[in-house]
């Protein structure tokens, strides 16, 4: 197989023809089966983790053919972060053969293991560590190494595989290549825990910047994107959503459409209405024509007062991270009590490219062709919708726009399949403008209360935490096809909110997730800490309350949120107690690698020790003020170190921000490609930019009102754009963790400090627009 | 429907489509091209975007009839993987980009501006990238890729390839 393929077209490749081409024998396996050997019900949560349940069978992961070349199947996809050369990477540096012997099949149900969802920045932690992709690949060197040793009559230690082959050490001439040690066959083994990893220090792939494989064809136009697969037959379709929220289809004139050029059918399922013609213009001028009767939309809550009404829902989800059970105790007796409320808006993912599929679903076989983060669960679900098995339905990866999470990828997938199904030919369908802004799942909107206690020197005793959110359908996982708007609209339930109150006891170990405790609580539960910080009493309670609008994972869901929340606050501490903002987080914190973010991006940035605010600048002269701002995580409670500094200036009279200078540090253990690795962190720093000052999900009456890019603006190419230094902290022998969304966690904070700093207003909401900037300088006493 | 002629990366085809097609839908439906996309339909993010005249032009917002017989320029019309343009090398070059989705809005955009104006500043460049959107954030790595070529143009070495200069650690825009 030609190294010289594009990824798509490798990929495009069947496993039967791979078969054919390479003289391997590939083991195909289900996934049922497999939740099955691992005593797990299939369907079980286990068994629907974010990252499946894998597979044991070396076979499912690696194939060699007798010509030596090398294919790998990863259940971890591209979305544009590089995973596909960093996988690459991996595979030739674990099993020792040139990177362009290496193909790699990524995400379909016909052949990958079934690893979930590609999200949550998992996909380091479950292929790079001591598992999945990369033990295969340690599993596979070590059986060579084995079988080389039987056919060599060498013993083992005197053995080593460099270059596809295993030779003598010290004699080079006794040299066996792979290809010919297993003759085309398969492994017939299990993945091995005690296979040996290849050490850091040994890496000549791994941990090097190789560019991108699949930059070449993505600049010259030549890359297959989901908008780009066409199959014969195909045909076009175009959805017909509800015009507001809550509203429900009454009737459908199918005669208002009739006689237009290449219609092929009006279809109606439930709520969901959709037209297919021959020609995607026919298609969009047919759903434009087509006269639709719906009811009235349900009346939305007054986006002005929107998070009070957030904070006074009473059927809530309550939810204990850490409680001490001493808070109220302590902060009554603090020398000082500080309190602080922050609030975020929904946001939404706003792809620059709509969502697209194509379905080709006849009878009771279904392919579909999709940019989804979860082929395995678009599969079930998928099946679901159509009234067919899983096994009958075929998803296969392709990469779209960006995501950033759950975007339309699943909800354009339902929308090809059903249009497909009803007439029996393939169908893609591509989202208006529109219809997608309108009805994605944004990121929730958040109000966060907290309050300190203080001792007498300052240092805090006590913190109480308390957030409200919203949720509304979300991932479909497995089993929830309502939880995007076509599977709602076809009929099947969102997974709502089920209240409970009072929350229970925190039990277990401490689960970070979604970077509710603060960085500088201790998180100890049952006697266990598994926080970064040194505050031990400590009280984290969370509500969740029902969403009038889908909700789901957007780049660093909660994460971000809440961090906005914890660092804004943090910084309104050490300026309460005149103290300098990086030395007083340094104070809270006992995690070593935590502090070492911290400190290293202060010393990049040449960070000016002194407390916030900064004072006499000469801004009154020239209506700008500048300053600087911190904000550190550790992404997930254990998934990525980083640290911010942003400097910025403000235009006093305007409230304008720019962003001028923006320094992170990232420790996300042993770094599989610097380059890429860095082009994570400034794209991180510059959606964290856009969020922090711009974005804002918006509606009136009973309709979203942020519906292009003039109603919903994010950062343009035009837009000003800070400096953007990095530094990696590189941990070779450490577990490696997530790098593409640590900085954009930590931005809006950090700018959020460096305005405080220039100004010494302070801005409790973002985003950051200059009204509110404007708002927080008038309100300065 | 009607048979109209077009002139795309300078190969004449006839397509048989309703004339008010907008000419994305037949770059991408009807001669299946790759590199311009649709990104909002309403001329607002770039991914779209052809060459027309030298002039840098959203191909969503213009019907197919009011191009015939005008020579068009896509993404691929450039270079190709084997042999691509300098600026798509330079993009390259720089890893100037991450699920690359906008990069017909960027280069086709940053590509006519200097044809145009050969020593464009940093701030005419913005000026031109206004209202293209990459959502992923190669913001920094993209305007340093077309300086990047706009320098080896003035120095007159337009096929000449770069040293890579992806891994800087220091960018400025």
């Amino acid at each position: 197989m030609s190294s010289l393929l594009t990824p798509d077209a490798r990929a495009a490749l069947s496993r039967r023809e791979f078969v054919k081409r390479s003289g391997a024998l590939v083991v195909a396996f289900s996934a049922a089966r497999f939740a099955t050997d691992l005593g797990l019900a299939p369907g079980s949560v286990s068994a629907q983790g974010i990252n499946g349940v894998g597979s044991p069978n070396l076979d499912s992961w690696i194939a060699v053919g007798a010509d030596g070349r090398v294919t790998a199947y990863t259940g971890k996809c591209e979305l544009g972060t590089g995973l596909y050369t960093a996988q690459l990477q991996l595979v030739a540096e674990e099993l020792s053969v040139p990177i362009d012997r290496v193909t790699l099949i990524q995400c379909d149900t016909s052949m990958t293991p079934d690893q979930g969802t590609t999200s949550g920045a998992q996909s380091h932690p479950s292929n790079f560590n001591h598992a999945n992709l990369a033990l295969a690949c340690a599993t596979a060197r070590e059986a060579f190494v084995q079988m080389a040793s039987k056919r060599l009559g060498v013993p083992i230690e005197q053995l080593a595989a460099a270059d596809g082959a295993v030779a003598v050490r010290g004699d080079p001439s006794r040299r066996v290549p792979y290809g010919d040690l297993l003759g085309g066959n398969t492994f017939n083994l299990q993945l091995n825990p005690k296979a040996r990893r290849k050490p850091a220090s040994e890496w000549t792939v791994l941990g090097t910047s190789v560019p991108r494989v699949d930059f070449p064809a993505i600049a010259t136009g030549r890359f297959e994107y989901v908008h780009n697969v066409r199959v014969p037959g195909m045909l076009h379709g175009r959805v017909v959503r509800p015009p507001a929220i809550g509203a429900t289809l009454v009737q459908v004139d199918e005669g208002s459409v009739q006689g237009m050029p290449g219609l092929v059918k009006v279809v109606v399922r439930k709520n969901f209405v959709g037209v297919v013609a021959d020609k995607p213009w026919q298609a969009e001028q047919a759903a434009r024509r087509l006269k639709v009767e719906w009811t009235a939309g349900t009346p939305l809550p007054d986006q002005r007062t929107f998070h009070q009404h957030l904070r006074s829902q009473t059927a809530t989800r309550d939810a204990l991270s850490v409680d001490s059970g001493d808070v109220d105790t302590m902060l009554a007796g603090a020398a000082t009590v500080l309190r602080s409320t922050y609030m975020h808006p929904y946001q939404m993912h706003a792809s620059v490219g709509t969502a697209c599929a194509v379905a080709d679903v006849q009878g009771t076989r279904a392919t579909i062709w999709s940019a989804t983060q979860a082929v395995w669960p678009l599969r079930n679900t998928a099946a679901t919708l159509l009234g067919l098995k899983p096994q009958e339905v075929r998803i296969i990866f392709r990469m779209g726009s960006g995501c950033y999470g759950v975007n339309g990828a699943d909800t354009v997938s339902y929308d090809a399949a059903l249009l497909s199904q009803a007439v029996g030919r393939p169908v893609r369908v591509s989202l208006s403008r529109r219809d997608e802004m309108s009805w994605e799942n944004y990121g929730p909107a958040y109000i966060i209360e907290q309050r300190v206690g203080l001792d007498p020197g300052g240092t805090i005793v006590a913190w109480d935490y308390e957030g409200w959110s919203l949720s509304l359908g979300g991932r479909p996982g497995y089993n929830a096809p309502g939880n995007v708007v076509s599977g709602r609209l076809a009929g099947f339930q969102p997974q709502g909110v089920q209240p409970r109150s009072p929350a229970p006891a925190p039990t277990g170990a401490l689960d970070n997730g979604s970077n509710t405790v603060p960085s500088y609580c201790t998180g100890a539960i049952g006697g266990s800490s598994r926080g970064t910080g040194t505050v031990r009493s400590e009280r984290v309670l969370s509500h969740v309350v029902l969403s009038p609008f889908f909700t789901g994972p957007l780049r660093s869901p909660a994460r971000l949120q809440n961090t906005f929340a914890h660092e804004s606050f943090m910084d309104e501490i050490a300026a309460a107690v005149k103290a300098d903002p990086v030395e007083y987080r340094l104070r809270h914190l006992r995690d070593p690698r935590l502090r070492e973010v911290v400190t290293a991006a202060a010393a990049k940035a040449g960070w000016d020790r002194r407390p916030s605010p900064r004072n006499g600048n000469g801004s009154r002269r020239s209506g700008v003020a500048a300053g600087r701002g911190m904000a550190c995580v550790l992404y997930e409670g254990d998934n990525g170190y980083c640290a911010l500094v942003a400097e910025v200036e403000v235009n006093l009279s305007t409230g304008l921000v720019t962003v001028r200078r923006s320094v992170a540090a990232m420790d996300c253990g042993p770094v599989s490609n610097p380059d890429g690795a860095r082009n994570q962190m400034e794209g991180g720093i510059i959606h964290g930019i856009s969020r922090a000052l711009r974005e804002e999900v918006t509606w009136s009456g009973d309709r979203v009102t942020s519906v292009d890019w003039r109603t919903y603006r994010p950062w343009f190419l035009g837009d000003p754009v800070p400096v953007i230094e990095t530094v990696l902290v590189n941990r070779p022998d450490a577990e490696a963790m997530g790098a593409g969304e640590t900085t954009v966690t930590v931005t809006a904070a950090a700018i959020g400090n460096a305005i405080f700093d220039a100004t010494g207003a302070r801005v409790r909401q973002s985003p950051f627009t200059p009204e509110r900037v404007k708002a927080a300088l008038e309100a300065r006493t | 429907m009607s048979v109209i002629r077009l002139t795309v990366n300078g190969r004449a085809h006839t397509v048989d489509v309703d004339p008010t097609t907008p000419l994305l839908y037949v770059l991408s439906d009807d001669l299946e091209l790759r590199g311009p996309k649709f990104g909002c339909g309403l001329g607002q993010c770039g991914a779209c975007t052809v060459i027309l005249k030298g002039e840098a032009v959203r191909s969503c917002s213009i019907p197919v009839q009011s191009v015939a017989g005008t020579e068009i320029t896509t993404l691929e019309g450039l270079g190709s993987p084997e042999n691509p343009h300098p600026i798509q090398q330079s993009f390259i070059d720089g890893q100037a980009m991450q699920c690359g989705f906008c990069i017909s809005g960027v280069i086709m955009t940053a590509k006519a501006l200097l044809d145009r104006t050969p020593n464009a500043t940093e701030a005419q460049i913005r000026q031109a990238l206004a209202n293209v959107l990459c959502r992923c954030g190669a913001n920094l790595r993209m305007i340093a890729a077309i300086k990047r070529y706009q320098q080896q143009r003035q120095a007159g070495v337009p096929s000449a390839r770069t040293e890579r200069a992806g891994a800087g650690e220091r960018r400025t825009a």
